[in-house]
């Protein structure tokens, strides 16, 4: 999800100069052909690799940086009194919400209030906020958790996102709106919210884990860095692009800044605040399984001990119960938000009749809650009907055969991919002099966007040197072209498909939105039951990650080709493979340069997560710096490597949409 | 009163929620149910960290069942990486490590310079690290288990991840390895790829064994699928204490581990009969199997697999408790 979901508020301006296009043709020829000359005499020398246990002064200086802050957490007044504040504020309160829905609170066997009342109140919570749609799906949703046999994780995992979203509406609704109203603001916050996305999450968790310690505080101050910039910039767009002709109408009228803030902005805004709020709630979900190596409580633990022990069929599950609760969460807020607009306009909430549901549910639930402090039965969720167990047995023998039927067939593909395109590319990657291949990087990145994402990209290349992992950056980058490549060609046959036939794009569509709710972690436990720990696994996963938004962006540029244009062709009699070629993919172009970038990012924010099972490169390093106290400052060193290259292809992504988009 | 226009809804629901909160705290009906057997002293909780293999498993759930069945400890497992676990040991959040590999480095840290931890005594069990190749191949190519005639055989092991090196196959990135090290200062013709987790290592010597395909890779002992598949240790130059001293110039073999029990100095000192149970704790590498392989083959649960053992040791369990 990185860097993605932001909107894109300055276009790039296309370069003045840029070189025409035949021109440029025969300048990326020159270039390759250059590349692969510099290859063929050159490979295997320059190549800056560095071995597993080999360490470079920087990153000895980041292991002597993260020691002296070991050694002073106890000393310290800002460790003990200002942190150590924080993190016991979150504990106690993530730890009484535990024993009011979750966990025993000891000495009581149960929670203070069992499943029977803690269903009753978040239906009844669901139909106050939204509307009875919402309330019935929470109910089934909830139902769901306890008879996949997830109960207290699933309320975990609803507690500490309520946590970690309500700090991150305190701190980024402020925050947003700063931004909207200081140019100076955006400018000095924008960097930092870029670094908080684009940082992988795996290369500060052990630090994290020292200072706010094991459990729901390390959890939340986690998920709450990655889940934070959406929140502030979809705010900060969302009051910025209230019509200046209402905030002059309501200043003329002599309004002071607060009240056009309070009484106009912020009113007008707030269903974009409210898709923010959902878009932090999705990158909270997403971080679960993350915060579940620092023991974070919640479904991520569950998961990741599945992962660990090949459990496909428990790893299923429980990546099934995340799925749902996504879907919950995200359905909700969205009926929420549309609620609050409604209400908005039509000046009063509900009718009389909804105030009487309302009131009855309320006091079925106070009377559920009661039952469910009373009585065992509705205390404890049942061990019946249990759906976990059948359904993961089920998942584990239908690998079982799949693995054992399509054992050529997975085997043969993982090999086919690897010998004929990952390994060569990254033989040209990686093997290829570090001087040599970083002028050809500048070379495309000038011909696909000019001077400026030319400069920017030196300056990621320089970072990249200096974190010392030349070689296993160029080996990330072969991962994520290879997985880019393999998305756009599949988001392209799937979305051309889907645009030219209305029936396609309706069965499709659903499933496409309910994928992209999915926490990428979940991709793996597909993708590691097939093809065992490897790069292409990992390069699976990643596909699997970016191509639903692949698609529907493609879909929807088919779509919007004119008829009139289509109806012409089809007049002259062309073809059906004509017609896609030479009228709607080209009248499309801007929506598959868009999609090919998305896909790229969405790609690019797999690495770390590959490297868990096999994907090797900076992923890998991240992954390693968290397990092994001596390679911690190179995995924070790859962490940087990872958010140089992410910078650096976003920009040239970004600038090359501009002008190829435009044409 | 515009800014109450939809107020009222949600204040509704806030009231019946504060409402709900303070009810919560007004006392259940519930019986408070003892957790365990009831023993004199005060225990209270007892956090015991997981690391990431299924023998440490066997062993924290073993000491953790005894702990919350005989002394009425509410016992906490919090599944964490080694490092993490012992980074715990500073803020009250882990109590014990049941099983550390040697950890040197940790040791000097956390116990010399900072104190916030300590030694606890041996488990009993003694732990080996090294290459291991199934036994079929064992037997066909004898001389195998040689490091010096592991070049001979690399073409042999290559895979689409190592390339035209051969594989060696290691575990959780966590685990205690020099096998990068060792690979390039034994000048091997191998790449290390990572399986990712003990389990996975398992699942590639089973296939390896059933199929006679070539595999080599980094395993350990104690470990119970050694019952089922002997697996056979290659030999590299043999340890000499500070031979493994600095991780980039390792050559030699891994030493042979004493596995030791550490906990937090502030557990030790609180008087937790948990501490003296966990000073007391020892049992074999052949116990540890036997908990084990409940776990991992058996498909048990580790609480239950804990269960069966003490059932059938009561004995052993009693010399803890003295």
């Amino acid at each position: 999800m990185s860097v993605l979901d932001r909107p894109r508020v300055e276009e790039p301006v296309p370069e003045v100069g840029a070189p025409p296009r035949l021109k440029r043709g025969w300048a990326v020829g020159a270039t390759i052909f250059v590349w692969l000359g510099g290859w063929a005499l050159l490979r295997g020398t320059a190549t800056l690799e560095l071995g597993g246990a080999e360490l470079t002064g920087f990153h000895q200086w980041l292991n002597g940086v993260r020691d002296d802050f070991d050694a002073a957490r106890d000393t310290s007044f800002f460790f003990q009194y200002v942190i150590g504040g924080i993190s016991t504020a979150i504990d106690t309160v993530v730890t009484f919400f535990q024993e009011l829905l979750s966990q025993p609170a000891f000495p009581r066997p149960v929670p203070e209030i069992g499943w029977l009342g803690v269903v009753a109140l978040l239906t009844w919570l669901a139909y106050a906020l939204a509307a009875w749609r919402s309330a019935l799906l929470v109910f089934v949703s909830l139902l769901l958790f306890g008879s996949l046999g997830y109960w207290t994780d699933s309320i975990d995992l609803l507690i500490v996102t309520a946590v970690a979203v309500a700090i991150c509406v305190v701190i980024g609704l402020p925050t947003g709106i700063w931004m909207a109203r200081s140019k100076r603001a955006t400018a000095a916050l924008t960097p930092v919210l870029d670094l908080m996305q684009t940082m992988p999450a795996f290369a500060y968790l052990a630090p994290l884990a020292l200072f706010f310690g094991i459990g729901p505080a390390s959890a939340v101050v986690t998920t709450l860095i990655y889940a934070l910039p959406p929140l502030v910039r979809i705010t900060a767009h969302g009051i910025r692009t209230v019509a200046p002709t209402t905030l002059e109408a309501s200043r003329s009228l002599g309004t002071t800044d607060v009240q056009a803030l309070r009484k106009v902005q912020l009113p007008m805004a707030k269903r974009t605040i409210i898709v923010g709020v959902n878009q932090c709630m999705m990158a909270a979900l997403s971080m679960a399984t993350i915060a579940a190596l620092i023991n974070g409580p919640g479904l991520g633990q569950p998961v990741a001990q599945a992962l660990q022990s090949l459990d496909i069929g428990s790893a299923f599950v429980s990546g099934i119960a995340i799925v749902i609760m996504a879907i919950m969460l995200d359905r909700t807020t969205t009926a929420a938000s549309q609620r609050a607009e409604k209400e908005a306009r039509a000046g009063r909430a509900g009718g009389r009749r909804r105030w009487v549901v309302l009131g009855a549910g309320g006091a079925v639930a106070l009377v559920l809650v009661y039952v469910s402090r009373t009585y065992l039965w509705a205390a404890e969720f049942p061990e019946r009907p249990d759906l976990g167990t059948p359904l993961s047995d089920g998942v584990t023998q239908l690998t079982d055969w799949l693995v054992t039927t399509l054992e050529n067939v997975t085997n043969s593909l993982k090999d086919l991919v690897t010998y004929a395109l990952i390994n060569p590319l990254e033989s040209l990657l990686a093997d290829t002099p570090w001087w040599l291949m970083g002028l050809v990087i500048l070379a495309f990145a000038y011909l696909l966007g000019g001077w400026r994402p030319t400069a920017i990209s030196a300056v990621c290349l320089l970072v990249i040197l200096g974190t010392g992992l030349w070689n296993e950056t160029m080996k990330t980058l072969t991962t994520t072209l290879v997985a880019t490549l393999i998305v756009i060609l599949s988001a392209l046959v799937v979305g051309v498909w889907m645009g030219r036939n209305h029936r396609a794009d309706t069965a499709i569509r659903p499933l496409l939105d309910a994928l992209q709710t999915i926490p990428p972690f979940v991709y793996l436990v597909p993708a590691l039951a097939l093809f065992s720990t490897s790069r292409f696994t990992a390069i699976v996963a990643a596909v699997a990650y970016g191509v639903p938004i692949a698609t529907k962006l493609i879909a929807d540029g088919i779509r919007g080709v004119s008829p009139t244009s289509v109806e012409a062709a089809r007049a002259a009699g062309t073809t059906a493979w004509q017609m896609i070629s030479k009228v709607q993919l080209p009248m499309a172009r801007a929506a598959v340069v868009l999609a090919s970038n998305q896909g790229l990012l969405y790609v690019l924010s797999m690495v770390v997560i590959g490297g868990l099972v096999g994907g090797g490169g900076l992923g890998y390093l991240v992954v390693a710096g968290f397990s092994q106290a001596q390679l911690f400052g190179k995995g924070l060193a790859a962490g940087i490597a990872i958010t140089a290259l992410g910078i650096m292809l976003d920009r040239i992504a970004q600038y090359a949409a501009a002008r190829y988009g435009r044409a | 009163m515009g800014r109450h226009r939809s107020g009222p809804v949600r204040l509704a629901a806030l009231a019946v929620l504060a409402g709900l909160a303070l009810a919560g705290c007004g006392g259940g009906d519930i019986e408070s149910a003892p957790t365990g057997g009831g023993g004199g002293e005060e225990c209270g909780e007892f956090d015991i960290a997981i690391n990431p293999w299924v023998g440490y498993e066997a062993s924290a759930h073993v000491v953790g069942y005894v702990a919350s069945s005989r002394l009425g400890c509410d016992v906490e497992y919090k599944n964490v990486k080694e490092e993490v676990a012992w980074q715990g040991m500073g803020n009250d959040e882990i109590d014990v490590v049941i099983e550390n590999w040697g950890h040197d480095d940790l040791k000097k840290k956390y116990i010399e310079d900072q104190g916030i931890a300590q030694e606890a005594g041996s488990t009993g069990n003694v732990g080996i690290i090294g290459w291991y190749v199934p036994p079929w191949m064992a037997e066909e190519y004898p001389d195998i288990t040689d490091w010096k005639n592991l070049n001979k055989y690399a073409d042999m092991f290559q895979t689409s991840e190592s390339g035209d090196k051969g594989q060696l196959l290691d575990g959780d990135p966590s685990f205690v390895t020099n096998d990068e090290a060792l690979v390039k200062n034994l000048d091997l013709n191998y790449e290390v790829v990572y399986a990712g987790s003990e389990a996975a290592l398992i699942q590639a010597f089973r296939q390896a064994e059933a199929n006679k395909e070539p595999l080599i890779g980094y395993f350990y002992e104690p470990q119970w699928f050694m019952a089922e598949v002997p697996l056979v240790k290659v030999d590299l130059p043999p340890y000499k204490p500070g031979c493994d001293a600095d991780p980039e110039k390792v050559a030699c073999d891994y030493p042979e581990y004493d596995l030791d029990k550490i906990v937090a100095t502030d557990f030790a000192k609180s008087g937790s009969p948990a501490y003296d149970l966990v000073k007391n704790f020892q049992w074999t590498n052949d116990d540890q199997n036997v908990v084990a392989k409940y776990i991992a083959a058996d498909g048990m649960d580790p609480e239950e697999a804990a269960e069966k053992w003490v059932e059938a040791n009561q004995d052993k369990v009693d010399a803890w408790l003295k």
